[in-house]
């Protein structure tokens, strides 16, 4: 290993270093981000199914619930997301404020609140989507995709 | 007269001398374990400005001036600014400039640019190119965030193994004659890539670039790591740290007692950086802020600075490239 021979084109020491460097680099906690991820996950959903039982007490049928649950909680998370709230708590709860829908506007309202500088059109309107954007788009192939097989299918 | 050394090094005919340094860090530095030692500290990371750019290049900008006046040279004696930072087309460098109105070089060497703004202004002055010489440069925490990563306030978790980007400025007044710590050696290294992908292993990544420039060094100018009371690395953070050291063990030299990284030096454990500081600020406060002073005061009397970069770009990452990186070492010596 004279004179800087640690290039990368020698792909032995790569391959060696790659392995020195996973003995050596810090573990995330699982057993605490599972943990976390479960128990914020899991409150963000009671919070859900509370404010749908709310609105099912006020007389509404349980189906035409759902949509202003949905819409409550994506206003939730835009709130906390913009008051500076949301990214604290997804650094410790991970994918338990992810995954909820309260999640999904975060990831639009963070971008958005970013690139307000860059102006309304090039800023907020391009970048809005820039984490969610995938999301949907591959949420809308997979769910032509699985209709279409349905519709084979019957 | 040769003052070139070996393959890739530089031993200064007339070494130049550090006759002042300034800093300005954000409030989160401010309250890291050397938040006592730095000129100013911001109450938060944006201030009166409009953008965390602008308040870069307010940062950028200031600690220039200030290490300026501390020796009352005015602005018009300066001959060159050596200066950089991390955003695209080096954004907050280039708009600091507008007002400091000097001759400039725009440098980019991502977080090594302290390193490497000292290393070409010794040369400058040395090479008799000019009186003097201001190095300098800054990150910003959610400046850079924003163009390396994600938005700020998206809710994702860090790897442990992340550093965090330090919002921080840091500038040297190079004199080619004159009192003060001088700059005797300097090694100018070479890209390395060790084939590190993931851009959360910037540590990693780095570390064999250090090794090299370090090991270089102490072939070129046959200056043992005993040589130096210490040798600090730029922003390898803790994995890094650790990693640099291996190799260098490896190589038969030992520096486990004397060597430190200036992205372990910042942050408070329960300020929970993750794996350290890192940022052109992080070399570059620890060496304004910290160590310049300890050397003005005869506390340590030689170290070597390796400024590491981690060379990639946000679209290489994209492409699944890795990461070449970059090492370049000063010697000061009090």
């Amino acid at each position: 290993m004279q004179d800087g021979s640690q290039s990368g084109n020698n792909e032995f020491w790569t391959q060696q270093y790659q392995q020195k460097v996973d003995k050596i680099k810090p573990k995330p906690p699982i057993a605490k981000n599972l943990f976390w991820a479960f128990v914020v996950g899991g409150l963000i959903c009671v919070l859900g199914q509370g404010i749908q039982d709310w609105f099912v007490c006020l007389g509404m049928a349980k189906k035409d619930a759902a949509a202003p649950t949905s819409a409550v909680m994506i206003f939730l998370g835009a709130f906390f997301t913009g008051i500076g709230v949301y990214d604290e708590l997804g650094r410790r709860a991970g994918a338990g404020s992810i995954v909820p829908i309260t999640g999904f506007a975060n990831s639009i309202v963070a971008p958005a609140m970013e690139f307000k500088r860059e102006g309304y059109v090039f800023g907020i309107g391009a970048k809005m989507f820039v984490i969610a954007g995938p999301v949907i788009v591959y949420g809308t192939v997979t769910a032509v995709t699985v209709g279409f097989i349905y519709w084979m299918l019957h | 007269m040769n003052k070139k050394h070996g393959k890739q090094s530089i031993i200064f005919g007339v070494p130049p001398a550090i006759a002042s340094t300034a800093t300005i860090v954000g409030p989160m530095e401010g309250e890291g374990l050397l938040g006592s030692y730095f000129d100013k500290v911001m109450e938060d990371n944006i201030g009166e400005h409009s953008s965390w750019e602008k308040c870069e290049s307010y940062m950028l900008e200031w600690v220039i001036n200030t290490a300026l006046n501390k020796t009352n040279v005015a602005a018009s004696d300066v001959d060159y600014i050596l200066a950089g930072d991390l955003l695209n087309q080096l954004m907050a460098t280039h708009f600091a400039m507008r007002n400091i109105n000097r001759p400039f070089i725009g440098i980019y060497g991502a977080c090594s640019t302290m390193a490497k703004s000292m290393l070409l202004g010794s040369i400058l002055l040395d090479g008799g190119f000019g009186e003097k010489v201001v190095a300098a440069c800054s990150s910003h925490h959610d400046a850079a965030e924003r163009q390396y990563r994600f938005p700020t306030e998206l809710g994702v978790q860090r790897p442990p193994m992340a550093q965090w980007t330090v919002t921080g400025a840091g500038a040297v007044l190079l004199t080619a004659t004159g009192d003060g710590p001088k700059i005797t050696a300097a090694t100018v290294g070479k890209i390395v890539d060790a084939g590190i992908k993931d851009p959360n292993a910037m540590g990693p990544a780095m570390a064999p670039a250090a090794a090299d420039t370090l090991w270089q060094h102490i072939q070129d100018t046959g200056r043992q790591p005993a040589y130096y009371d210490m040798i600090y690395t730029g922003d390898l953070g803790a994995v890094g740290k650790q990693l640099l050291i291996q190799l260098i063990q490896e190589k038969g030299i030992d520096i486990s007692a004397n060597y430190e990284d200036c992205g372990c030096m910042i942050y408070r454990e329960e300020q929970d950086p993750h794996s350290g500081a890192s940022g052109c600020g992080s070399s570059a406060v620890v060496m304004c802020g910290y160590l310049y002073p300890r050397l003005l005061a005869g506390k340590i009397k030689r170290i070597l600075l390796i400024g590491t970069g981690s060379l990639h770009s946000q679209t290489s990452y994209q492409q699944k490239e890795s990461i070449p990186c970059i090492a370049h070492a000063v010697a000061v010596e009090g």
